[in-house]
C-alpha cells in the first residue's frame, strides 16, 4: 500500500491576518515498508503534512492517494482511510480519556464496529506490541500511569486499528532517555517484525539516523532533501543553513578528520564510528 | 475548524482606533449600545451603519472581516427572527397559512431585532478587532477602580479575565488537537442523533478538562514563583493616559448619540 502526494499545497486561515502557506508544491510517494524519517525546523511543515496522511487535513490544493483512495473526494471512507494510515499525535498522553487503559486501548477498534472478542485480541495484541503487561495493567486507570507508560498506551490506541502506515509525531518528546529508548526499540519492532510502514516525525537527528531507510527534510513548506540517510547526512554545511544539524556521529566523524584522521565519507551510524575509532585506537596500539 | 471565529479576536493594527485609551473605547463601545437601543425604527440603523462604516474604516479593519464576524451567530439570528416573525401580533396580514399568520408588523420587527443584534455584534467586535486583550483588562480594571471602596475585587477580577482570555486561543488549539486525535482512532463527532453526538463528546472533554486543570496548575505555579500576591500596591509597565484621539472619539460618538436622537423625535 502506498501513498502518493501530489502537488500538495495548504494555506492556514485564509483571507484572516495570520494567513500561513503551510505546505507548497509537496510532491512525494512513500512506498509499502518503507521506514521513513521526516525532519525539519519547527514550522517547516512536517505536523502539517502528516495530518493530510490519513485525511484530518484537506489539502488547500493537490491531491493525496492512500491506496488508490483519493483523501480530497468527498465519498472516500474517512474511517476506511484512518484505519489504514494511523496516527500517533505529539504527547499522544494527552488524549486519554477512557477509566481504565483497556477501555482506552478499545476505543478504537470499537470505532471500527468490530466485535467484542476481535476487540480484546486487538487490545491484548497492540498491548504485547508496546510492552505493557496485559495482566497487571489492563483495568488500572491511565490516569496512574508513569509517563512513559500512559505514551504507550497512547500507542497502542492506534495500533489497536491495526493500520499498515503508522505515522507517529515526535514519539519521544519529552521522555527520559530510557522512555526514549523504550519507545525507539518499540517502533524498530513494529517494523521490522510485523512490516508495518513507518513514518516518524523527529527533532532528533539521531533517532532518524538509528532507525530511518529514508529521510526527508523539510524547510519552509517544502520537501528540501529526500534521499537516503547516508546521502543527507553528507550535506551537513546545507542542513546547518536551514537550522537543522546532522547525528552526533557525523559530527564526531568530521572533527577526527579535522585533526587528521582518515575516517571514510557517509559514516553516520553510532556504530559505524565507534567501528571507525575502534580501528584507529588499534592501529595507534600497534604503532606503539 | 476552530479558527473561524472573529469574535473576540485582536486584529493586530497601528490605526488611531487602535491607538484610543482603552478605558475610553469600553465607555464608547456600552455608549454605542445605550444608542443602538435607542435606535426606533428602520432608518435609524442607517445612521448606526454609517457611524459603524466610519469607524471601521479609520481602524484599518476590512468590513467584510467584520461581517464574517457574525456567521457564528447565525443561528441566534435566524431564531430571533423566526421567532417575531411568527409570534408577534399585527393587524396588516401579509400571508396567512392555515394557523399561521405572518403581519406586516411582525415582519417589521423580525428584521428590527435582528438588525439590532448584528449592530451590536459588529459594534462590539471592533472593541475586540482593536483593543489586545491586554489593554482592554488594563482598561477595565482601572474603569473598575473605585469600586474597591466597596470591598469589589477590581484587580482579580481583571488578571482572571486576563487568563481567561490568554487561554482561550491555547484551549481552542487543544480542542482541536485532541479532536484530531480521537477522529484518527475512527471517532465520529459529525453524524449521529443528538444523544450520540453528547456520548461522543466524552472522548473531547474528559482530555481537555485534564489539560486546562494541568495548565492551571501550572500557572499558579508560575505566578507564585515570581511573587505574585494580588492588586494591592502593583506598579504598571504601561500607565494609561487620555490623548487628543480620545477626544475626537468620544466628539464623534457624542454626534452619533444626537443624530439618534434627532431622528427618533423627527420620524418616531
Amino acid at each position: 500500500m502506498s501513498i502518493v502526494i501530489e502537488k500538495l499545497n495548504y494555506v492556514y486561515m485564509a483571507g484572516g491576518p495570520y494567513e500561513t502557506h503551510a505546505l507548497r508544491d509537496v510532491n512525494l510517494t512513500i512506498e509499502d515498508g518503507e521506514f521513513v524519517g521526516l525532519i525539519g525546523h519547527t514550522g517547516s511543515g512536517k505536523s502539517t503534512l502528516v495530518q493530510h496522511l490519513n485525511g484530518l487535513l484537506m489539502p488547500t490544493s493537490g491531491r493525496i492517494l492512500v491506496d488508490g483512495m483519493d483523501l480530497a473526494d468527498k465519498d472516500t471512507d474517512r474511517r476506511a482511510v484512518r484505519q489504514r494510515v494511523g496516527l500517533v499525535f505529539q504527547y499522544p498522553e494527552n488524549q486519554l480519556f477512557e477509566e481504565t487503559v483497556e477501555k482506552d486501548i478499545a476505543f478504537g477498534p470499537k470505532n471500527l464496529g468490530l466485535g467484542e472478542e476481535e476487540i480484546a485480541r486487538r487490545v491484548r495484541d497492540a498491548m504485547r506490541r508496546v510492552a505493557l503487561d496485559y495482566d497487571t495493567l489492563h483495568e488500572r486507570s491511565v490516569f496512574e500511569l508513569s509517563g512513559g507508560q500512559m505514551r504507550r498506551v497512547a500507542i497502542a490506541g492506534v495500533l489497536a486499528m491495526e493500520p499498515q502506515v503508522l505515522v507517529l509525531d515526535e514519539p519521544c518528546a519529552g521522555l527520559d532517555p530510557r522512555g526514549r529508548e523504550e519507545i525507539l526499540s518499540l517502533i524498530r519492532g513494529l517494523h521490522s517484525e510485523c512490516g508495518t510502514t513507518i513514518v516518524m516525525v523527529s527533532h532528533s537527528m539521531d533517532d532518524v539516523a538509528s532507525l530511518a531507510e529514508r529521510v526527508i527534510v523539510m524547510n519552509k513548506g517544502g520537501v528540501f532533501m529526500d534521499g537516503a540517510p547516508r546521502e543527507v547526512f553528507s550535506r551537513g554545511e546545507e542542513l546547518r543553513a536551514i537550522g537543522l544539524d546532522v547525528p552526533q556521529a557525523v559530527q564526531l566523524a568530521q572533527k577526527l578528520r579535522d585533526r587528521g584522521f582518515d575516517v571514510p565519507q557517509g559514516v553516520y551510524r553510532i556504530e559505524e564510528i565507534k567501528a571507525v575509532i575502534e580501528g584507529i585506537a588499534g592501529k595507534g596500539e600497534k604503532h606503539a | 475548524m476552530l479558527n473561524d471565529i472573529t469574535l473576540g479576536q485582536y486584529f493586530p493594527g497601528n490605526s488611531p482606533i487602535h491607538r484610543m485609551d482603552p478605558r475610553m473605547k469600553l465607555i464608547l463601545t456600552i455608549v454605542y449600545i445605550v444608542g443602538v437601543f435607542m435606535v426606533s425604527n428602520l432608518p435609524g440603523y442607517a445612521i448606526a451603519l454609517a457611524f459603524l462604516y466610519l469607524v471601521v474604516r479609520v481602524s484599518g479593519i476590512s468590513f467584510k472581516y467584520l461581517v464574517k464576524g457574525i456567521k457564528p451567530l447565525r443561528f441566534i439570528l435566524i431564531f430571533t427572527f423566526v421567532l417575531n416573525l411568527f409570534f408577534v401580533e399585527g393587524e396588516t396580514v401579509l400571508l396567512s397559512l392555515g394557523f399561521v399568520r405572518i403581519t406586516k408588523e411582525a415582519l417589521e420587527n423580525a428584521v428590527f431585532f435582528a438588525l439590532r443584534l448584528v449592530f451590536l455584534v459588529m459594534g462590539t467586535s471592533v472593541l475586540t478587532l482593536t483593543t489586545s486583550p491586554i489593554r482592554l483588562t488594563d482598561g477595565l480594571e482601572r474603569l473598575m477602580k473605585p469600586l474597591q471602596r466597596f470591598h469589589f475585587p477590581a484587580h482579580e477580577l481583571a488578571m482572571m479575565m486576563t487568563i481567561a482570555l490568554r487561554f482561550i486561543p491555547t484551549l481552542l488549539e487543544e480542542t482541536d488537537k485532541i479532536k484530531k486525535a480521537q477522529m484518527a482512532r475512527g471517532a465520529d463527532f459529525e453524524s449521529g442523533n443528538l444523544i450520540a453526538r453528547a456520548k461522543a463528546m466524552i472522548p473531547l472533554l474528559v482530555p481537555l478538562f485534564v489539560s486546562a486543570f494541568r495548565r492551571a496548575n501550572d500557572l499558579a505555579m508560575a505566578m507564585e514563583a515570581r511573587c505574585y500576591r494580588g492588586g494591592d500596591h502593583r506598579t504598571r509597565l504601561r500607565e494609561l493616559k487620555y490623548t487628543r484621539l480620545d477626544l475626537y472619539g468620544l466628539l464623534a460618538t457624542a454626534a452619533f448619540i444626537a443624530v439618534i436622537i434627532a431622528e427618533g423625535k423627527l420620524l418616531g
